[in-house]
């Protein structure tokens, strides 16, 4: 559209070979619009009629539909030619662009707590205008929550460690660190799993600072769960021997997903555990 | 219809092209490897602009529903309100996320943004796809949270209480909400693989300055999806666990606030009208450039208008909530920020006309439906400053005033662009001429029907009209007559569109690769008509 170009070819100086991975048809796809079809159906059919069948097949279908899927790109990534430099570049894209869209994702349910957060007024006329509510007890933020904190920055590092020695070549060192990641993962999990069974506040009719506790807290739970099977990908990926310093987009991927997680867990313990946190708390 | 206008050059171009083509052993796959397991950006892009036919065509059918209700006053076409609420209901979220974008991003995205650029396919193909039939899988959705018992009655903004578990007990509501997440996976992962790709793939020489507007427009477009969509999600996330699952984010029985899902829906809500937008933008500029023989005008100021309208289209949504019970300063600032995207848009409206301004008009259907949508948008945004004064809009507020302002932006500014691209480029996707004459005629019937339909339901808002009801006091038969004759007209001309789409697939008609000639200057028309199953395998490289 530039002033001196007026047919569009005139533009076309030459023409060199394409440097994409053009992908083969794929049957991933359509199977997994069915499978979320069948997962979204699934809920619906058990909040109202109580029946899982439909949630488990969907279920069970998304997953596997995950695995057979990344198990194409994983061997797609083996074939020497296929991931060329742009390639690997749009695949930095791609996860730069989800990860942004998880933020906003979080910015909804962090939106929903400072609504209450800074308008207390807004709770409707039954609720005295404090937060949190009136006679409350909430976690105590320097028990599990402040373990978790120390948890998940300490699996930055350690992340961070096997992050080095991938680039060193130390592929031992990147097993080593790996492991150690993920058993963080799983006891972050677990102390969260302590909390909630041992919540002073239910879950079901708890109230507006349990909704939005359990839903800010309990997707970023989520979101660890997703990262831990991530980072236990990269793992047996590492153990396989899949990965070098030049090429290990997998690793690097599962690595920024981690510390986005890690991110969302700090201001979840500042603005919900820590600034949320009523005079007299439970633990 | 006359291909007259050939170009010397642009035989050269096709031939890599074709080369390309016979290198890859699938050249042609067969009707399930091509249609259900694509990876193809041409063919996911037609799947996308079938989706829009069908999703267009029922929605169009619920319009023709609403308006034979509100023929005459007290009909009884529609049996009862809560039947009335779901036609509304499905009315708009099928317009919005099965018609409108489905045709502009989905579909005209899809065929031409890898061809503009110089790229052989988008950057994710499989990922495309599955946008595509996560969209269909909420198609399903959304036909059952319309058929299923009551269907949904909260209307297509989906506020509490009215969709809440006491007012909305029944499946279908959720089903409507649940087809929200599959539109919106799919938008946000086709918004992911748009801005990859145009970052990411465009050929050689191909700056991001020297990229059609089209692109450009796709570009700004998925930045607010991507950055729109997922609140959206946590907010109808939120609604379906108050339904089921006992929280009370919007219960104030349980401290919860109403009001805060007008917040979070309008915040994706708002940039949402601009995504339906844009892309027409990026046609229109395309079509009124090609038949004035004349590049855009302000090239730059255009990319930067789309970049502003895009920035200050998220900082202005409680606009949509003048009469929610905000505070005074807040309706001052959503009311003067909101009037500040005049000014972009008006940088675009005046770059077209300046376009034009001396150029070599030449009158064919896609520059007819262009010209069309600089009236009718025009029209519509002035009645958008209008409804932006929070004094005013305490008044306009949900009554037809609003109604006439957003048809006029979106069912007369985004239909009217869809059609214009349609026409422009149905010869490169199909190969084949659209009759020129049964075009105007399709054109003419619209431009009419649609007129009569909206420009009366401005008289009745001013008169009081209220929006969402079935029926009215004798005082506004009159203008209600007068818009679904309109509406019946507009509705006589899809039958026209329809005729044209069969002339179309059973014409032996072939066309050249530049039918439009020395007007239409991006790279889609170096490739032939049809754009062959592989483009760019050998990617341009540009001067």
């Amino acid at each position: 559209m530039s002033g001196t170009v007026h047919t569009a070819t005139d533009q076309i100086k030459s023409t060199v070979p394409h440097p994409y991975h053009l992908v083969t048809p794929s049957i991933w796809p359509l199977f997994g619009g069915v499978s979320a079809l069948l997962t979204f159906t699934g809920i619906i059919f058990a909040a109202h009629f109580g029946d899982f069948i439909v949630l488990a097949i969907g279920l069970l279908s998304t997953f596997t539909i995950m695995f057979l899927w990344w198990r194409d790109v994983v061997r797609e990534s083996q074939v020497p030619g296929l991931h060329k430099i742009v390639t690997q570049v749009g695949l930095r894209y791609g996860m730069a662009l989800f990860i942004s869209s998880e933020v906003m994702f979080f910015v909804s349910f962090f939106w929903n707590y400072f609504n209450y957060f800074f308008y207390p007024a807004t709770m409707g006329t039954a609720f005295a205008p404090v937060w949190p509510p009136m006679g409350l007890h909430t976690i105590d933020p320097f028990a599990i929550p402040l373990f978790n904190t120390m948890d998940l920055l300490l699996s930055g590092t350690t992340i961070t460690w096997a992050h080095h020695c991938l680039l060193e070549g130390d592929n031992k060192g990147t097993v080593q660190g790996l492991f150690v990641t993920v058993l963080l993962g799983i006891a972050f999990l677990c102390g969260q799993a302590w909390e909630y069974t041992h919540s002073p506040f239910p879950f079901y009719h708890g109230g507006i600072f349990a909704s939005s506790f359990f839903i800010a807290t309990g997707f970023h739970g989520v979101h660890v769960i997703i990262g831990t099977a991530f980072l236990t990908v990269c793992l047996f990926r590492a153990m396989a021997g899949q990965f070098n310093p030049t090429r290990h987009f997998g690793f690097e991927a599962a690595a920024w997903y981690w510390h986005f997680v890690d991110v969302v867990w700090l201001f979840l313990f500042v603005c919900i555990y820590f600034l949320g946190r009523s005079a007299i708390t439970a633990g | 219809m006359s291909f007259t206008a050939h170009d010397p050059h642009e035989v050269i171009a096709p031939d890599h092209a074709h080369d390309a083509h016979g290198d890859h052993g699938h050249a042609k796959p067969g009707f399930v490897r091509r249609w259900l397991m694509s990876t193809n950006h041409k063919d996911i892009g037609t799947l996308y602009i079938t989706m829009a036919v069908i999703g267009g065509s029922v929605g169009g059918i619920l319009s023709m529903i609403m308006r034979a209700q509100l023929m005459y006053p007290h009909n009884h076409i529609v049996t009862n309100g809560s039947e009335w609420n779901s036609i509304i209901t499905a009315h708009g979220l099928l317009m919005i996320f099965w018609m409108v974008m489905p045709a502009l991003i989905g579909g005209m995205g899809n065929w031409f943004v890898p061809m503009m650029i110089g790229a052989p396919d988008m950057a994710f193909p499989r990922l495309n796809n599955m946008s595509f039939w996560f969209l269909a899988a909420g198609f399903v959705f959304i036909m059952l949270g319309l058929s299923i018992g009551e269907g949904t009655g909260a209307g297509w903004t989906l506020y509490p209480p009215l969709d809440n578990i006491q007012y909305s007990p029944g499946i279908a509501t959720d089903f409507s909400l649940f087809s929200l997440h599959l539109a919106g996976i799919s938008s946000l992962l086709g918004a992911i693989n748009f801005i990859a790709t145009i970052l990411n793939m465009r050929a050689p020489g191909m700056t991001m300055f020297k990229m059609p507007l089209f692109c450009w427009s796709i570009l700004v477009t998925a930045f607010l999806l991507l950055l729109a969509i997922p609140v959206l999600a946590g907010a109808v996330t939120m609604l379906i666990m108050d339904r089921n699952f006992g929280t009370s984010f919007f219960e104030p029985s349980g401290g919860g606030d109403p009001v805060l899902f007008q917040h979070l829906f309008w915040f994706f809500g708002h940039p949402e009208v601009y995504i339906m937008i844009l892309p027409a933008f990026g046609v229109i500029s395309h079509v009124v450039s090609t038949f004035s023989k004349k590049p855009v005008f302000g090239y730059l100021g255009m990319v930067y208008a789309m970049v502003t309208i895009g920035f200050v289209g998220f900082i202005v949504w409680a606009h949509h909530m003048f009469v929610s019970g905000i505070s005074d300063d807040s309706r001052v600032y959503f009311e003067v920020a909101t009037l500040v995207i005049a000014v972009p848009t008006g940088v675009k409206v005046f770059s077209w006309i300046a376009t034009m301004w001396g150029g070599s008009i030449e009158f064919k259907t896609p520059m007819l439906w262009a010209i069309g949508f600089i009236f009718l948008f025009v029209i519509g945004g002035a009645t958008g400053v209008v409804l932006a004064q929070a004094g005013l809009d305490q008044e306009l507020h949900n009554d037809y005033f609003l109604i006439a302002h957003f048809h006029y932006v979106l069912s007369l500014g985004a239909v009217f662009a869809i059609f214009a691209g349609f026409y422009y480029w149905i010869g490169k996707m199909s190969g084949h001429p659209y009759p020129e004459f049964w075009g105007k005629v399709h054109f003419w019937t619209t431009f009419i029907g649609v007129n009569l339909t909206f420009f009366p339901q401005h008289f009745l808002g001013l008169a009081g009209m209220p929006r969402r009801y079935p029926d009215y006091p004798d005082a506004f038969a009159g203008w209600n007559f007068v818009s679904s004759c309109g509406a019946f007209l507009s509705g006589a001309s899809t039958a026209v569109f329809f005729y044209i789409l069969y002339r179309i697939f059973s014409s032996k008609e072939t066309l050249p690769a530049n039918y439009w000639g020395e007007g239409a200057t991006t790279l889609e028309w170096a490739v032939p008509s049809p754009a062959p199953h592989h483009t760019f395998e050998d990617v341009p490289v540009i001067r």
